[in-house]
């Protein structure tokens, strides 16, 4: 009974054929657009990939500076903190890490190196709210905490295995391995939100790869990775879906 | 007899119905309050297209309490996604044929 209504049903509409294809069309866009919204957090911004490789490109060059003056400085006697970057946290927490440590320039490269983070995260998330609002998106959807959460697994793993490999000494494997553990977090934040993301995830890996095999130059890896492969994505996607 | 047009689905022929299978097909399960923001419509409206596609038993509808909140969740079910599917296939094949 319900097959024949169905059959009658169909046969009255397709009298009005090109409307009826009209709406099927505008049906299958949005069965498309709401199957992507639903999956991919797509506000990402291409500023906050400019942003992040902007900050990345000062964290090396505050890291470059930093080695070159610990060099000359710890010939000539023993103080190893002149940091301009470490008076402001010189005062409890890492004083104590610093004994832990007992190594000097590290803890000032990590010191930058979390602050570039954070810097870079920072600006992201204002850029990518600046363009979810302006797209009539929310920057929180569980889409976006999807994201999040893909995202941070490899990077808190990376994280914390970075902490180890400091602590055992092995400090040419930390820039390799931050390469290659963040690479990895792309990817696997890549299935939702846009793909080119995953591209910028395996490039990384690349150079992380790469930088095991010459071991010393972590930062020149860092700067290219970090600060050169970030800005031109950031560019090609605002191009490609903001400026329009 | 039965021409390729007959295996559109009446079930989807409204938008809404239309959408919320379309995140059910890529969601394994979605709570009423992320599918109403996802498809930008009123309590009332959702609650009748879901408990349509329900009869039809296209979808699954889990009513549980998180503490005192009553959170409604949807899942697709076999039968949903096989005519889901025929139904966008049968879209693809319609409109590929007219143009």
């Amino acid at each position: 009974m319900s097959d024949q209504n169905k059959i009658i049903y169909f046969e009255k509409q397709s009298t009005f054929k090109m409307n009826e294809n009209q709406k099927h069309i505008e049906d299958l866009q949005q069965i498309r657009s709401i199957m992507e919204r639903s999956t991919q957090f797509i506000s990402l911004s291409g500023l906050s990939g400019i942003s992040a490789g902007i900050f990345g490109l000062i964290g090396a060059a505050l890291a470059y500076l930093k080695l070159a003056g610990e060099f000359s400085i710890s010939s000539s006697n023993n103080r190893l903190y002149s940091g301009d970057v470490v008076d402001v946290m010189d005062i409890n927490f890492f004083n104590v890490v610093r004994m832990n440590l007992a190594f000097g320039p590290t803890l000032d490269l990590v010191i930058i190196a979390t602050g570039t983070l954070g810097l870079a995260l920072i600006f992201a998330t204002i850029f990518t709210a600046r363009k979810a609002k302006k797209d009539g998106n929310n920057l929180w959807s569980p889409t976006a905490k999807k994201l999040l959460v893909n995202t941070a697994i490899p990077l808190v793993v990376g994280g914390l295995f970075c902490i180890a490999l400091l602590k055992h000494g092995l400090f040419g494997l930390v820039a390799p391995c931050t390469l290659i553990f963040y690479g990895l977090a792309l990817i696997n934040g890549s299935k939702y939100t846009l793909p080119e993301i995953r591209i910028v995830g395996v490039l990384n890996i690349i150079l992380g790869l790469l930088n095991t095999i010459y071991i010393g130059q972590g930062l020149f890896f860092w700067a290219l990775g970090f600060g050169v492969i970030h800005i031109i994505y950031g560019v090609v996607m605002y191009f490609k879906y903001e400026r329009k | 007899m039965k021409g390729l047009i007959t295996n559109l689905n009446k079930a989807f022929e409204n938008r809404i119905r239309l959408g919320i299978m379309s995140v059910l097909m890529v969601n394994p399960e979605v709570d009423f309050k992320t599918m109403k923001e996802m498809l930008d419509v009123s309590d009332g409206n959702l609650a009748s297209h879901t408990s349509a596609l329900e009869k039809n038993e296209y979808i699954l509808i889990t009513k549980k309490f998180v503490g005192k909140k009553p959170n409604t969740t949807y899942t697709v079910t076999k039968l949903g996604r096989k005519a889901f599917q025929d139904h966008l296939s049968a879209l693809e094949i319609l409109l590929g044929k007219s143009s």
